[in-house]
């Protein structure tokens, strides 16, 4: 033999015995509104134990995810925190249509990291004492725009409205009470439950009729169209296998 | 091409951050970089070190520490709500003492290099006509030293200008208390709304540009003022 061609047929054994188990554990890379951050760790466990496929997590808001995609992002999954922005990115051309659907319904919360800072009532929105109250950017995150809204519902905008803080995620929101620079902040259930129980702190889960309930959405984005992993993670998510898992988090299913 | 009202006052609270980071800087860093050019101590060169640390630590190192410090539990949280202050992160005082720590080493180092390239020789004269320490230091040190003085001001003042990491750690993106420039900017441009973005960037361009310009033009008038 040619020792040419020998190592030619090598390269082609190797890439002949690489190329199933690339597609037996694939990996996509999925952007993640940040209230889901801890969930998703939890899911891509579930995912890699039961499939071989990995995910890589990119945690933000969900509008500035929606920025980024439309300038040519590499996202296989979006996970919004809305179901605004999946319709517009599949109106766009820009993810899968009809890949589409509510993964998770999340709740707004008043959290003060001080035990017993926060009332059962949320009468503390009207204390004389209220410190900074720390919500996140309502223009690209769902979960401050819902603030807003609660906030706006319940009468209080000009009493609240110059206490704001704003996070550029839920994620800096939650990061300014839990470190006390705010003295409570608008942040997700998800955010402060840890195996369905109030990880530290005190809260008041604001009732529904102040603000539309948050559907959460997950898509399928165009480069993500033919991975493996990004379809299999679509699947865990829309199967009952996980409906606990969320439901732990405070999500409704 | 019209500037929105919030824009401008993104425009005007940076200029404050800016000037009064500046002045400041140039009443507490003069000071330091003469006692930093001066002493023998071992402390001296560790201080140098720990003033030029901004330099090199990128703004969320800085950021992190600040939130932790300012925080209820951190040393200068605890102190500034003795003082009855309450806390200084989301605050505009808050917004100037980040600036100041992170803009110090542009207004320490130029002015350390001019102190040290003084050399012993002035500072002989003025002892031998009897000129106390204090007399030497604003007669003869300072005015030798103006150029490295000007440059200080001017690139801390630009410095602040364009800090955008460690305002948007503690500032809370509050319009005129921390929606500095640079956060407006990026606001828009998280949200999508690049004109609005365009117009902003297009002045930070242009008076960074002029800055730049200015110094070098300074520099080369100093040069020729030495010769």
């Amino acid at each position: 033999m040619h020792p040419m061609t020998l190592t030619r047929s090598a390269f082609f054994m190797g890439v002949a015995m690489a190329a199933p188990s690339f597609c037996q554990a694939a990996e996509a890379q999925v952007a993640v509104a940040a209230n889901f951050a801890e969930p998703i760790k939890a899911v891509a466990a579930v995912l890699e134990k039961t499939t071989g496929h990995t995910l890589k997590v990119t945690v933000g808001a969900t509008g500035k995810f929606y920025a980024q995609i439309q300038n040519g992002a590499p996202f296989d999954v979006l996970l919004a925190a809305d179901t605004h922005t999946p319709q517009k990115l599949e109106a766009e051309g820009l993810a899968v249509s009809g890949t589409r659907f509510t993964y998770a319904t999340g709740k707004l919360v008043l959290w003060s990291v001080q035990a017993g800072r926060v009332d059962g009532q949320g009468q503390i929105l009207q204390a004389g004492n209220l410190g900074k109250v720390s919500y996140a950017n309502p223009k690209v995150a769902p979960y401050g725009a819902a603030t807003i809204k609660a906030i706006d519902a319940m009468g209080l905008t000009r009493v609240i409205a110059p206490k704001l803080v704003q996070g550029e995620s839920i994620a800096q929101a939650y990061a300014f009470t839990a470190t006390g620079n705010a003295d409570v902040g608008f942040v997700a259930l998800s955010q402060v439950l840890e195996a369905g129980r109030l990880k530290n702190g005190s809260m008041w889960v604001v009732p529904q009729r102040f603000y539309d309930p948050i559907r959460q959405d997950a898509v399928l984005l165009k480069k993500g169209q033919t991975n493996e992993a990004a379809q299999a993670l679509l699947r865990l998510l829309q199967s009952t296998q996980i409906d606990n898992l969320i439901r732990s988090y405070g999500y409704e299913r | 091409m019209e500037l929105t009202a919030a824009d401008l006052q993104a425009i005007w609270l940076t200029f404050k951050v800016a000037s009064l980071t500046a002045v400041i800087l140039a009443v507490l860093g003069v000071p330091l970089a003469w006692w930093l050019a001066r002493s023998r101590h071992w402390v001296a060169k560790p201080v140098e070190a720990l003033v030029s640390l901004p330099l090199v630590l990128p703004p969320s190192v800085l950021g992190f520490y600040l939130l932790v410090a300012l925080g209820p539990h951190g040393p200068v949280g605890q102190f500034t709500q003795w003082l009855g202050m309450g806390l200084l992160t989301f605050s505009f005082s808050g917004m100037v003492l980040a600036s100041v720590l992170y803009s110090m080493p542009f207004m320490v180092q130029p002015v350390l290099t001019a102190m040290q390239s003084l050399g012993e020789r002035p500072l002989e004269v003025a002892a031998t006509l009897r000129a106390s320490p204090l007399d030497t230091f604003w007669h003869v040190v300072l005015p030798l030293c103006r150029p490295g003085l000007i440059t200080g001001v001017i690139m801390s003042f630009a410095h602040t200008v364009g800090e955008f990491g460690v305002v948007l750690m503690v500032g809370g993106n509050i319009p005129g208390v921390s929606r500095v420039v640079s956060v407006q900017i990026y606001d828009h441009v998280e949200a999508l709304e690049y004109a609005q973005a365009h117009r902003l960037a297009l002045v930070m361009l242009v008076f960074a540009f002029a800055v730049l310009w200015a110094l070098h033009l300074q520099q080369a008038k100093s040069r020729r003022e030495a010769h």
